[in-house]
């Protein structure tokens, strides 16, 4: 089997334990009625708004400001997609809007 | 019960389950989509889509994996990268535990299948008395999935169609968590974990750079939530699902 195979199979194969292991993980550690750890309780709590800003980060990583267009399309993009969902709260109108503003400025605009 | 009975009640169920998952119908086929049109701009055809959607079963996490497919991140990485976009499913199961341990081995696939939009389709149900909780629990998960991989498979074979220009359709993972992050800025009553969040992903790219920074800053974002956990108010801002 070839790595460009193997490779991809083994990130899904890790990716899919890891999930699951999160899914299984109060099964597995409270089935007996026992109490859940305060710290474990916290994390659950606390961890994901800081998870989602850092995969905000790192959608943005490549961006540079040096170089021309110095992070504009991705910026304004970004601002769309905030008002319209502050606007509307609607998932699909957000990401939708939001995604055809991006590819018309580098399509387009920003070439 | 005889089999023309069991047919009619699985139907009852079927029927059930299948309005209650409407809306997510709609969620997962349209996100579906999007994720199978990006995968397959990444260079995977829809055997990977219908695969991944399958073992895996998770939306955020999904999207980020594609970027990660041609390896490149170490796995220690990749196991914490997982866990902590994950994390929040720690959370779930607790609500459930005492009934899908009553539900013999279904229950395996219960919580397999415990995604965001499953458990709270679980957690508002009003299950008529004539039908089987147990049996209604499981349609409506197994619904959801079969939503989510058909979207997933769908994606990938209109993405090898498409003719026009689709350069920065992936800005759609972008938004997606854009959007995410402003649904939790307003469920949350404290903003410092998001804030923190932010501050440790910028400070750690600069610091680390783009291949690198996304371990240090998940590390630095756990070690301050816990040292700042006292003064984080918490309050009503969690789903509690009795």
């Amino acid at each position: 089997m070839s790595l460009e195979f193997l490779t991809p199979l083994l990130v899904i194969l890790v990716v899919a334990a890891c999930t699951f292991l999160t899914r299984f993980l109060p099964f597995a550690l409270f089935g007996g009625g026992k109490e859940v750890p305060a710290l474990v309780k916290t994390l659950g709590d606390l961890l994901p708004p800081a998870v989602i800003a850092i995969l905000v980060v790192y959608c943005l990583k490549g961006v540079s400001v040096m170089v021309a267009p110095h992070g504009f399309p991705e910026f304004i993009a970004v601002a769309i997609v905030a008002l319209l969902h502050i606007w509307k709260r609607n998932n699909l109108l957000s990401i939708g809007g939001g995604t055809l503003v991006y590819m018309v400025l580098i399509q387009m605009v920003f070439v | 019960m005889n089999t023309t009975k069991k047919k009619e009640a699985f139907k009852e169920t079927l029927k059930f389950a299948f309005i209650q998952t409407v809306p997510v119908l709609f969620g997962y086929v349209f996100m579906g989509i999007a994720f199978g049109i990006l995968l397959e701009k990444a260079g995977y055809n829809f055997i990977w889509a219908f695969f991944i959607s399958l073992i895996i079963y998770a939306g955020s996490m999904q999207f980020v994996l594609i970027g990660l497919l041609g390896g490149g991140m170490g796995l220690l990485s990749l196991i914490v990268l997982t866990l902590s976009v994950q994390s929040r499913h720690i959370f779930y199961g607790l609500s459930f535990i005492e009934k899908f341990k009553a539900m013999g081995k279904w229950g395996w696939y219960m919580i397999f299948s415990l995604t965001d939009e499953t458990y709270s389709l679980l957690c508002g149900m009003n299950i008529p008395k004539e039908l089987n909780e147990k049996q209604v629990f499981f349609t409506v998960a197994a619904l959801d999935q079969s939503y989510w991989i058909i979207g997933c498979t769908l994606g990938a074979v209109i993405g090898s169609f498409i003719g026009f220009d689709t350069t920065g359709i992936d800005f759609a993972m972008t938004a997606l968590f854009v959007v995410i992050f402003i649904e939790q800025w307003y469920s949350y009553q404290s903003h410092l974990p998001a804030l923190l969040g932010t501050v440790c992903g910028v400070v750690s790219l600069f610091i680390f750079g783009p291949g690198a920074f996304i371990l240090p800053a998940l590390i630095a974002a756990v070690c301050l939530l816990l040292i700042f956990k006292n003064s984080i108010k918490i309050g009503e801002n969690q789903e509690v699902c009795q």
